[in-house]
């Protein structure tokens, strides 16, 4: 009796699962040899003498970083461009996506109130939305890829890359947030004869104004942190000097400019996250 | 002082609303901060439209389109785009698993599981877990050339470096938010950390984690096909190389291979969405 009572509070001595669990390991290992073989994994090169020599030399240079002022100055201003590419390529999105959503949400829709949306605005709204999933599925590095080419080096291509990709992106999410409310208010107000903008201004806009903003500034962060992507196919800013800097090997440069950019996106994640709670 | 009592007023007067702009406006400023970004953004931006809405740079749009037609579709080279596709894959799975394992190993020490625990790790762990989310793949995968050299391999790393830092600080979390009953009565009983971890934490977890890494491969999957752009292997150093000899043929062929391959990922993850909610 007694014994039974103190049983369960000594603990077990060994792990009873280890041999499942070390079983489980290999199998997986033996299983995943084919993707360490088509990736190449052979970690041990970074290490041999022939590689091991730069990427000290590299890396010891990164301390101390280059803090001279001309060069301090140079940061500065790629990193206002960076902002700056960013800022504008969303713009110019919701210039494109504004008028996309309103065209394309079901929601708005006047036939649809009375069952099913008649064929013609059902396909013109299906179509904008196929093209809307086309433009955001080109990553906006080949769309700057392909405006280098054609404009030049440059912020032009970063900005126009920004404003196509995330236009797409935003135009279809706008779509789903306003379909997903409730749309009693909408149906109620278009049935009573008001016209679509006013419907979307006074029932669809204050009902979901808040996730939209919320949207809208999450998209400004994750494109400030692609316009430094973007500089590495030569669309300027943060991305383009810290390419060359690491092309040159200066250690020091690119130490500083990666903490510049580590702040830049710690603030624009700040800014972002206290902006989406004032908004409730 | 005392509240006046007395009848109320015969015509309760209308509130009136505010003013449009007042000092104490806190959207009011906002708005006008937020113009003065887009406003100097746009002012400091040497942009050219003027040469990118030119009927010459329409010329040469077109040309440049044309130039994609006829993609190179011969069996030889649709066998080494298959091949790049194929390399990206193996890259994204690759970078995904190598980060949930390392992303455990760090969530672990960045998470504060019982009152008791002092955890002295977590800050600085959590600061390491930002700074390796903070710089995106592509950045990560320009630095490891310089150590890895050419090829997959600074790109699965580089996959790897972001996604750690991505999944550590998700995991850490979820840790963080785990009921901790059954933890208790392990550790109660005398059960040392690392098997209450396995036998109470984990099970509990497991199913956020799962899903969090799957997430984060489809991410990866769209990284990885760009990724080769700097170098790091896969369908965009394809891409980056064709281009880059102006054979516009093969680049139309590989471009389509990564719009094929994001969209495939696309699609699945949202059939799969679709069947597990049902």
């Amino acid at each position: 009796m007694n014994v039974a009572r103190a049983r369960p509070l000594s603990a077990p001595a060994r792990d009873p699962a280890w041999l499942a669990r070390v079983f489980w390991i290999g199998a997986a290992l033996v299983l995943l040899w084919p993707l360490f073989v088509a990736t190449e994994f052979r970690p041990w090169v970074m290490f041999d003498a022939q590689s091991r020599g730069p990427t000290l030399a590299f890396l010891s240079a990164f301390f101390p970083p280059a803090l001279g002022s001309d060069f301090l100055l140079l940061v500065a201003r790629e990193t206002w461009r960076t902002v700056a590419i960013a800022t504008a390529g969303i713009t110019l999105a919701l210039v494109l996506a504004i008028p996309a959503t309103l065209l394309s949400t079901r929601a708005l829709s006047i036939s649809a109130l009375s069952g099913r949306m008649a064929p013609v605005p059902a396909l013109l709204r299906q179509l904008l939305r196929w093209v809307l999933i086309v433009l955001r599925s080109i990553p906006e590095l080949v769309w700057a890829l392909i405006f280098v080419r054609v404009v030049g080096l440059g912020p032009t291509a970063g900005v126009l890359a920004i404003a196509l990709t995330y236009g797409g992106m935003l135009g279809k999410v706008y779509g789903e947030i306003l379909e997903s409310g409730d749309s009693h208010v909408t149906r109620c107000l278009l049935a009573n004869g008001s016209g679509r903008l006013q419907a979307f201004s006074y029932a669809l806009l204050p009902q979901n104004a808040a996730e939209l903003t919320s949207y809208t500034v999450y998209r400004w962060e994750c494109a400030i942190r692609s316009s430094v992507v973007l500089g590495f196919v030569g669309a300027g800013g943060l991305g383009q000097q810290l390419d060359n800097s690491t092309k040159m090997f200066a250690g020091g440069e690119v130490a500083t400019m990666l903490l510049v950019f580590i702040a830049l996106v710690a603030l624009a994640d700040r800014t972002s996250g206290w902006l989406r709670k004032a908004l409730g | 002082m005392k509240p006046v009592s007395g009848p109320p007023a015969a015509n309760v007067p209308y509130k009136l609303p505010p003013p449009l702009f007042g000092a104490r406006c806190k959207a009011c400023w906002f708005g006008l901060g937020l113009l003065v970004l887009v406003v100097a953004s746009f002012w400091s931006l040497d942009l050219q439209w003027r040469a990118f809405l030119s009927l010459d740079a329409a010329a040469s749009m077109a040309r440049f389109v044309g130039e994609f037609f006829p993609p190179d579709l011969s069996a030889p080279f649709v066998r080494k785009v298959l091949v790049g596709a194929a390399e990206t894959l193996a890259m994204s799975a690759l970078g995904t698993l190598l980060a949930a394992v390392f992303g455990l190993l760090l969530a672990l020490s960045a998470s504060r599981t019982h009152a008791g625990d002092r955890a002295h790790a977590r800050a600085p762990v959590r600061l390491l877990l930002n700074a390796l989310r903070a710089i995106p793949e592509l950045v990560w995968a320009a630095l490891l050339l310089i150590s890895a050299g050419l090829g997959p391999l600074a790109g699965t790393l580089a996959l790897a470096l972001h996604t750690t830092g991505v999944l550590g600080r998700l995991f850490a979390e979820a840790i963080e938010n785990a009921p901790t009953g059954p933890a208790f009565a392990l550790r109660a009983q005398g059960v040392p950390a690392g098997r209450v971890f396995l036998y109470a934490t984990l099970p509990q977890v497991l199913p956020q984690l799962m899903s969090y890494t799957l997430y984060r491969w489809e991410n990866n999957i769209r990284a990885a096909a760009i990724l080769g752009v700097v170098g790091a292997g896969g369908l965009g150093q394809l891409l980056a190389f064709h281009m880059g000899l102006f054979q516009m043929g093969k680049t139309a062929t590989v471009l389509a291979a990564m719009l094929l391959l994001v969209a495939l990922v696309d699609a699945f993850s949202y059939a799969a969405r679709r069947v597990m909610t049902r």
